[in-house]
């Protein structure tokens, strides 16, 4: 080669050295699990949604969400979302409204009528559902996507359970329940209404069932003992929920005491306080101590609901219960004042909690009931071989998300028994925790708050109090979401490495290091807004 | 509820790209095609600000003059551990030159082509960048440079301002920083470091020469970096960009904190990014999250006698001041 004028040598290039020699720590992609799915009972990959609902993707979003949970309009409503109380952004605003998306896009999948995709191949395997209550529902939708026929038994005359039965209208319109229910029924499972299963051995039997799954809930009102005259009115919270489904309503008089402190309480109170009458709450610790969500007490009081802290109900006759004040001691526990009150009262409520109807196992052997609870293995089984059982009549929180996720597990497990398998859950990548995130990335944004009905409305009609987001906020609250933990494609990690050693793969495909000319110097790891990748050491 | 805007990409334009935002609204650098005008295998320490600022500003440069560019090189850490003969990393049309008349060859290859356009006035331009470090522009090649200001000639001047002489060993330079050590400043004696009072800040002279376009940057704030270039790169006559870029040798951080280094010092107002055209001040990259200057200084090892047992609360009160002075005389608490 003819060199120009003082040039000897052919330029080489750089890439010449590999410079990834000096490594001894080299960057490695991970996936770590977001908080939010590391606490959602039903087991949704909210991340892993929310993904595709930031790209205003809202039918990708929905199949991705439905892959775990098949109710998200009402899961948007009713679900006390532990997920935001996880959320990584609460440090650095406000948490996500992951709930107010989720029904956004249940609520889109409605308009738009989106349908479940059916299953290419049929097991050949009957597996029965006792209850159409969350659990029960999300057992037979799950079942019905591996293959199996599933048939619902449910001993009510509707769907939905304790959705239906327990939960207010104003909390989650019928409309909402009918619709994802029936989009269950569409995907193949039937649902046999009206037909009460009170042998669960003979019913399976009769149906050639090869398993069951029972999930028939909780919903005998536990009675407390209450001095009560013949002339008072006491009736159980369950039961006066349920009748407000049917035409007469149930008589209860003007001034109504509520007895307990549980979300059924307020449940109670707030639906009595929208037929016109007066309903005074007597729970007998303080309002930091109730279980109920402090937003639905919150949201009571605006109603006007009123409530006595710290009393029990010592007598109840007809017009008036007589309360008894109580002191929380030292330990936190109430304990009696011998201070009495009279409260005027044409009907007392008891709130106190809920059994099981387990009648339908008499006699099935291997079942262990505890506490009034049917007694399940890690794989959902009761003791019973090829009964499994879910929701609020196991040990659980009873909550509609706790029943879903149950249905979810038990269906894997009824899956994998069926095939004479056990089914292993992957394992879990490690926790996306805030001290893995750069948060200097991402934009000021502050949370979407849902617009609520007004008060005068509120106390009044069984309208719908919590209002549902537009494409336009929903999009800009699923664009909150911090990623954490999972790659979203920000090319920071491509844009600010000094050797040029991150590979882009494009669009979906995300990154690649290229060890050759890595460093290891960390600054990806560092600059990563999500956390999506970590330092490990070499080998040698 | 008011109208809430839906254009939010979740990071914005914090991050390098961002896959919600069109191709052609994303930086140079998020681009699969970019220049890469400095490549790989460049024996730059790990976590070098400096091979990456190079990158970002002569790859925006790249891109806004179509790739017709001729850089020339000042001697330095840049052009040491880019270009051992008979090998580089530049993928440009690049020249060696001493550590003290950069801006001049720069000078003498805009004047070149300014012949070469009359004669044939229908090639493509081609224009030209300069670049240094802080020792080869604030110190040895400052005659040159303050003489390529004063004619107007049609150059971009990029200065890569690591606070020394790195490469040689850490020494002081006129841009290390008051009380920062290093082996010509060591932290002993009754006012350890570098003195209070010496040095110059660069880009505040080149203003005084009412040159066109003078802006500072730093590699912490990418599309602000690569605005600045561009825009640079739409004046004719001379230009100056100082960008800070953290040196992990020098400062002693973490190679992995090169960005937050550089992001500490402009949200501490240690370090002013502004641009200024003909003289005067048009603008300055607010602070988003103000911190005191503890924050800045404290990962560094050139200011660990400031944390002793006992912090040496005068000379960071003393620090703090200058980032006061900063903030106001530069408006980094207000957007222009």
């Amino acid at each position: 080669m003819d060199k120009p004028f003082a040039i000897t040598l052919d330029p080489g290039s750089s890439l010449a050295n590999r410079t990834g020699s000096w490594r001894t720590y080299k960057p490695v992609y991970l996936d770590r699990l977001p908080p939010c799915n590391a606490t959602c009972p039903a087991g949704e990959n909210i991340q892993g949604w929310l993904f595709h609902a930031e790209s205003g993707d809202y039918e990708a979003a929905w199949r991705s969400l439905t892959e775990n949970n098949p109710l998200p309009a009402i899961m948007g409503r009713v679900c006390y979302h532990p997920c935001e109380g996880a959320c990584n952004r609460q440090y650095v605003d406000s948490a996500v409204g992951i709930n107010s998306i989720e029904r956004f896009l249940g609520d889109e999948a409605i308009k738009r009528n989106w349908q479940f995709v059916k299953p290419t191949t049929q097991s050949g395997k009957r597996v029965l559902v006792v209850g159409a209550g969350p659990s029960g529902l999300s057992a037979a939708y799950h079942l019905a996507r591996l293959g199996h026929t599933v048939e619902i038994h449910e001993a009510g005359p509707y769907a939905g359970g304790m959705m239906r039965f327990g939960i207010p209208k104003y909390r989650l319109p019928r409309e909402v329940i009918e619709a994802e229910v029936q989009r269950i029924v569409n995907l193949g499972v039937s649902i046999k209404l009206n037909t009460k299963v009170s042998n669960i051995e003979a019913s399976m039997q009769a149906g050639k069932f090869d398993a069951a799954f029972l999930a028939v809930g909780a919903h005998i009102g536990k009675r407390a003992y209450i001095p009560a005259g013949t002339a008072a009115k006491v009736v159980d919270a369950i039961s006066v929920l349920r009748s407000m489904e049917g035409e007469e309503k149930p008589m209860l008089g003007r001034r109504v005491v509520v007895y307990g402190g549980g979300n059924t309480a307020i449940d109670v109170a707030r639906s009595v306080k929208r037929m016109g009458a007066e309903p005074i709450i007597v729970y007998r610790r303080t309002r930091d101590k109730a279980p109920a969500h402090d937003f639905e007490i919150e949201e009571a009081l605006q109603e006007g609901v009123m409530v006595k802290w710290l009393s029990t109900i010592k007598q109840a006759e007809e017009g008036e219960i007589v309360i008894e004040k109580m002191a929380l001691d030292d330990k936190g526990f109430p304990q009696p004042t011998g201070e009495f009150e009279t409260l005027a009262a044409d009907s007392v409520v008891l709130a106190l909690g809920q059994d099981v109807d387990l009648g339908l196992l008499d006699g099935v052997p291997g079942l262990e009931v505890k506490d009034g609870t049917v007694q399940v293995g890690p794989n959902m089984m009761t003791g019973h071989a090829g009964i499994f059982a879910g929701g609020d009549m196991v040990p659980s929180e009873r909550t509609v998300t706790v029943g879903v996720g149950h249905g979810k597990k038990a269906a894997r497990h009824i899956d994998a028994w069926l095939k004479g398998e056990t089914y292993a859950p992957p394992p879990k990548h490690e926790l996306a925790g805030i001290e893995k995130l750069n948060t200097w990335y991402y934009s000021e944004a502050p949370h979407v708050v849902r617009p609520t009905l007004d008060i005068l409305r509120r106390q009044s009609s069984f309208d719908e109090v919590v209002q549902g987001l537009d494409e336009g906020n929903a999009l800009f609250e699923a664009r909150r979401c911090l990623s954490c933990g999972n790659c979203f494609e920000c090319d920071n990690c491509y844009g600010v490495c000094p050797d040029n050693a991150v590979i882009k793969l494009g669009p979906g495909k995300r990154f690649e290091f290229n060890y050759d000319y890595c460093k290891g110097c960390g600054v990806c790891v560092a600059e990563c807004p999500c956390g999506a990748i970590k330092m490990v050491p070499e080998e040698n | 509820m008011s109208y809430q805007p839906i254009k939010f990409y979740q990071t914005g334009t914090f991050t390098v790209g961002n896959r919600l935002l069109a191709p052609e609204e994303r930086s140079v650098q998020a681009s699969s095609k970019r220049f890469n005008s400095i490549n790989s295998g460049h024996r730059a320490c790990q976590g070098c600000g400096e091979a990456l600022g190079a990158r970002y500003a002569i790859d925006a440069a790249m891109e806004a003059t179509h790739g017709q560019l001729i850089a020339a090189n000042a001697t330095g850490c840049l052009e040491v551990f880019s270009t051992p003969y008979p090998e580089t990393s530049w993928q440009i049309p690049w020249i060696h030159s001493l550590f003290g008349n950069t801006a001049a060859v720069a000078t003498g290859i805009a004047a070149a082509l300014k012949i070469k356009q009359k004669k044939n006035p229908q090639a493509q331009e081609i224009r030209v960048v300069a670049q240094g470090g802080d020792g080869g522009t604030t110190d040895i090649g400052f005659g040159c440079l303050s003489g390529m200001f004063e004619r107007n000639d049609d150059v971009l001047y990029i200065c890569y301002d690591n606070g020394g002489y790195m490469n040689t060993g850490v020494q002081r330079s006129s841009a290390t920083p008051p009380a920062a050590r290093t082996a010509t400043t060591m932290a002993v004696g009754p006012e350890p470091g570098n003195a209070f009072g010496q040095g110059k800040f660069v880009p505040a002279i080149a203003m005084a020469h009412e040159i066109p376009y003078v802006a500072t940057a730093t590699v912490a704030d990418l599309r602000d970096l690569e605005a600045k270039v561009r825009r640079a790169m739409e004046f004719r006559g001379a230009r100056y960009i100082h960008i800070l870029v953290p040196c992990p040798l020098g400062w002693g951080t973490q190679s992995s904190e090169t960005i937050k280094m550089a992001r500490l010092a402009k949200e501490t107002g240690i370090f002013p990014v502004f641009e200024a055209e003909h003289g005067e001040l048009k603008s300055a990259l607010a602070i988003r999250r103000q911190l005191p200057v503890e924050e800045y200084l404290k990962p560094q090892k050139r200011y660990a006698h400031l944390f002793g047992k006992q912090p040496n609360v005068a000379v960071i009160a003393k620090l703090q001041a200058l980032a006061d002075r900063n903030i106001r005389k530069y408006k980094l608490l207000e957007t222009v």
